[in-house]
């Protein structure tokens, strides 16, 4: 095992920076790229590694191709960067339909993120309550002024812990196994939350026990060097939500009782507003529990938000005995028609970093309206992972946008799902929800609730990599600023 | 049970043909990666039984990795494969093509080498027919009438089951299902719903099927001694290639990838076309035929009824030797992205897939022939992609259903017909809709 580099990493990776509850996103490109080196030579990039108590204010640069490019970084290193974040999160007509993003969502109607908005870098800004003002006087110092045009400005907001339709965000996460690699090469018998950090930084082995390609590089006695260790994909989606026509279509839907709209609202999302999942439930985590016990989804519809984004499948369902899993293996054990649909969830998790933005609506408000609120708010999705294609794409596009996931007549995912022709799914407004007694109800018509309005693939780098695409040629990929830490490839 | 069968045509292209061929068959097409039903070369939808159909240029652009084992590259010429799967009888089929699509068929074939105005079609496809070593079919006996008719039964019952999700209707199961059933019964009286009996199991097929189903493993129990004997030494001469047969699998550029892309995704289900050479030698040839053999047997009689070991998103899929076994194409329809495609692949069956693809020139180095390969992901992935072939023609009679999707409908309708006797039955058959 190959020991982390937590003063390399940056801090995002292992942190949300939950204490600094200010966050604002800026969006840049580099219009002199002397200025913007210097500056990226100096930012102090907050790592990965613990102190005793969480800092004051925190930054973290992640880039598009178009900041490597501007950088003037090698083409030779590029090309070594995966072809989904050379192509871009637009980048081509048929990941756009595999991601939901046509119609609504389609790239052009977006406000950043492709063509003239694409940004060069991205630049996350934390600070703790009152602290932002000063941190960004300090970091927008002359360089950063003559170095970057800003593109768009990102604010969040501090919903508390929820996201704005009101629902506990961020209660599944995996279990990045920093120091310990969980066993690979064998079939996993059992949904497990802990992850390999292979699967979230670069450099490190991943669930298949092998490693992510990343660029590699000759370094100056002509030996491999990685600058892709220790750095990440960061997937950057602005998702706009409609808090109020959400909380009014479920009110029209159950003749406005509150307290049935939140129930019909949890079947959707797979989880009450308080986070406590419909299957399994209570006790202290909300974040132990499989599907199990409900296979037609009577307790947790199969197409439920956080079903559909982690549906918390082994790679095989667990036999006992050798032969029983031997048989399993060749797929000869009788089962029911969609056994063994789902793909193994170990392969397909993503790391959360996303904020909210806009002001709060509460259900109640939401429900109570009588005139139609124009405010914009929703979600800067952010998540990492080292593989962007088996990674993000697959969760979006195989399990968030199937119209078919797991056998469903044609609906997409209820929050996040476009509404219109979505891949495959001519008919994509329906919502099933099956109860085991009876035929099962079905919402027809479900109107769309999120709307994509930006986005871009980034690379999150290895500090030490940071500065050597900042510094050019000359520096030396195999040292950090501090000049330590050598970083072969492995 | 109306069977079903596979046919491929495969002719080398005149040389200097390949690019007016192509754009030949790129008129065919109505958005890229989807045949127009009704183009004037074959009207794919004007053939009931018809599944999938292709057609294929097979420019293979790894002919150079054989140098990589120290043997020259065969200057082959592209061939055009045109491939179909459909119901029934093959002879039918043919004979319906040739009828029915003569003149464009001509029009395509007219780009083949030893094909000219006097050529008489039907002889000269039967002469460039190619035997298939391994057809894969869902579910043997799914018809395409079957899957529409299912598809219509299934509409109608979403369309009667207009209740929202907060109020139930009463009654037990058993009186909920029985008044559906009831309804669709109207439905099938008044001409709305068609629902045909299945045909016989023509018998023929029958015989044949039951004779391989026994036959081949007498043959192989015959073998036996003879297997026997040679494993020891077919095993070190495996093990000792696999240590030394060199990987090619560099990543396939954005560029490179582009043409194949472009026809992706467009539909839930997608088509896959890839060829290679295999490893040179005879080890490498006899142990594919035989792996080949064996799959074929297990796809025959054992992977009939919706999986191919765990994966149940392929509908149909074919492999077919070329040039005296010396290269291997492989055409496959499955439903999802490729990625996904190849994921399960991976995760679930890469001992089949190392069985068959590891004989391939340039995979992932292999143990023992099933271990390792594979599991070697991105490489396996590049590896795969390198191989595969922008597919110019692709037509799929059912292209908005999953497998999966098929195989409810069909549950669906044998509740249906053959009725739900006790509480437990008819929820489940409920749980279905």
């Amino acid at each position: 095992m190959n020991a982390p580099d937590y003063h390399d990493v940056q801090g995002l990776v292992r942190f949300g920076y939950g204490k600094l509850t200010e966050a604002t996103y800026w969006l840049l490109r580099v219009r002199d790229r002397p200025a913007a080196a210097r500056w990226l030579l100096k930012v102090p990039v907050n790592n990965a590694a613990k102190s005793d108590d969480a800092p004051e204010t925190a930054v973290q640069v992640a880039l598009t191709l178009g900041g490597l490019k501007a950088l003037g970084t090698d083409p030779g290193i590029t090309a070594g960067f995966s072809n989904e974040f050379l192509e871009g999160m637009a980048g081509s007509p048929n990941r756009s339909q595999r991601l939901g993003d046509v119609g609504v969502n389609d790239p052009s109607l977006w406000q950043w993120g492709y063509g003239p908005t694409m940004p060069d870098l991205l630049v996350l800004v934390f600070a703790r309550p009152g602290k932002m003002g000063g941190w960004l006087q300090t970091l927008q110092d002359a360089d950063w002024q003559e170095g970057f045009a800003v593109v768009k400005v990102l604010e969040t907001s501090n919903l508390f812990g929820a996201e704005p339709f009101g629902f506990k965000d961020g209660v599944s996460q995996p279990d990045v196994a920093w120091e310990d690699a969980p066993a690979t090469g064998r079939d996993a018998l059992a949904y497990r939350n802990r992850s390999a950090l292979g699967e979230y930084v670069l450099g490190y082995s991943n669930e298949y026990g092998k490693f992510t390609d990343r660029p590699l590089t000759p370094g100056k006695a002509g030996e491999q060097r990685d600058l892709g260790r220790n750095g990440s994909y960061l997937v950057f989606r602005q998702l706009e939500q409609d808090v109020q026509g959400f909380w009014r279509y479920l009110g029209g839907q159950t003749g406005a009782v509150p307290a049935a709209a939140r129930e019909l609202a949890a079947k959707l999302v797979g989880r009450k507003t308080d986070g406590t999942p419909l299957v399994g439930g209570g006790g202290a985590s909300q974040n132990a529990f499989g599907y199990e016990s409900d296979p037609i989804g009577a307790k947790c519809p199969v197409g439920a938000h956080v079903r559909r984004a982690n549906p918390r499948n082994a790679d095989l369902v667990a036999r006992p005995a050798w032969w029983s899993r031997l048989w399993s293996t060749l797929g000869l054990r009788a089962g029911t028609y969609n056994d063994d649909v789902m793909a193994s969830v170990r392969f397909h998790r993503l790391l959360r970093r996303g904020r909210e933005y806009g002001p709060p609506l509460t259900p109640e408000q939401a429900l109570a309206a009588t005139s139609a609120d124009q405010a914009e708010r929703g979600i800067h999705f952010i998540c990492l992972n080292a593989n962007l294609s088996r990674q993000f794409e697959f969760v979006q596009g195989s399990w968030i946008m199937n119209g078919q996931f797991d056998g469903l007549p044609g609906e997409t995912d209820p929050l996040l799902g476009n509404r219109g022709r979505a891949q495959a799914c001519p008919f994509s407004q329906f919502f099933t929800v099956r109860r085991g007694a009876g035929e099962p109800g079905r919402i027809r018509g479900l109107p769309q609730f999120v709307t994509m309005r930006g986005g871009a693939y980034f690379f999150l780098p290895g500090i030490a990599t940071l500065r050597y695409l900042a510094g050019g040629p000359d520096c030396d990929p195999c040292l950090d600023a501090e000049g330590r830490s050598a970083r072969l490839a492995p | 049970m109306t069977p079903q069968s596979g046919l491929i045509v495969v002719a080398p292209i005149r040389t200097g043909q390949t690019k007016s061929l192509r754009a030949l068959l790129l008129s065919m097409n109505r958005r890229p990666g989807e045949a127009d039903p009704a183009n004037e070369l074959v009207p794919f939808g004007d053939f009931l039984p018809l599944h999938f159909a292709r057609l294929v240029i097979l420019e293979d652009k790894t002919a150079q990795d054989l140098a990589a084992f120290s043997v020259p590259a065969q200057p082959y010429p592209d061939y055009l494969a045109f491939s179909v799967d459909f119901d029934g009888e093959a002879s039918a089929f043919r004979a319906q093509l040739v009828v029915r699509a003569r003149s464009g068929l001509r029009r395509i074939f007219s780009h083949c080498a030893g094909f000219d105005e006097s050529t008489d079609l039907d002889r000269w496809m039967s002469e460039h027919l190619q035997p298939i070593a391994t057809l894969y079919v869902n579910w043997i006996g799914r018809t395409v009438a079957s899957i529409r008719e299912n598809a219509a039964l299934y509409e109608f019952l979403l369309a009667e089951m207009a209740g929202p999700p907060s109020h139930p209707p009463p009654g037990s199961s058993r009186t909920v299902a029985e008044n559906l059933r009831l309804r669709v019964a109207a439905a099938v009286r008044s001409g709305r719903l068609t629902l045909t009996p299945e045909a016989p199991t023509p018998l023929g097929w029958r015989l044949a099927n039951i004779t391989h189903l026994v036959g081949i493993p007498l043959l192989l129990l015959v073998l036996t001694p003879f297997l026997i004997v040679i494993a020891p030494f077919f095993l070190i001469a495996l093990r000792h290639r696999e240590k030394i047969d060199p990987e090619i699998a560099p990543r396939v550029t954005s560029e490179e990838a582009a043409p194949l892309a472009r026809i992706e995704d467009g539909q839930l289900t997608n088509q896959f076309s890839a060829i290679g050479h295999l490893k040179p030698g005879a080890l490498r040839r006899w142990t594919l035929v035989f792996v080949l053999f064996l799959v074929g047997y297990t796809t025959r009689h054992l992977y009939k009824r919706g999986r191919l070991a765990r994966v149940s998103t392929i509908k149909f899929a074919r492999w077919v030797f070329l040039d005296d076994r010396r290269r291997l194409f492989f055409a496959s329809n499955y439903d999802g992205s490729l990625d996904s495609y190849m994921d399960d692949f991976i995760n679930k069956v890469a001992f089949g897939l190392n069985g068959v693809f590891s004989n391939g020139a340039g995979y992932p180095n292999t143990r023992w022939l099933v271990l390792d390969g594979a599991k070697d992901e991105q490489k396996f992935k590049y590896f795969i992609r390198r191989h595969e072939l922008p597919t110019e023609v692709w037509y799929d009679a059912n292209p908005n259903i999953s497998a999966i999707n098929l195989r409810r409908n069909e549950l669906i309708r044998a509740g249906i017909e053959n009725g739900l006797n006790t509480d437990a039955a008819a929820q489940a058959w409920l749980d279905l809709l």
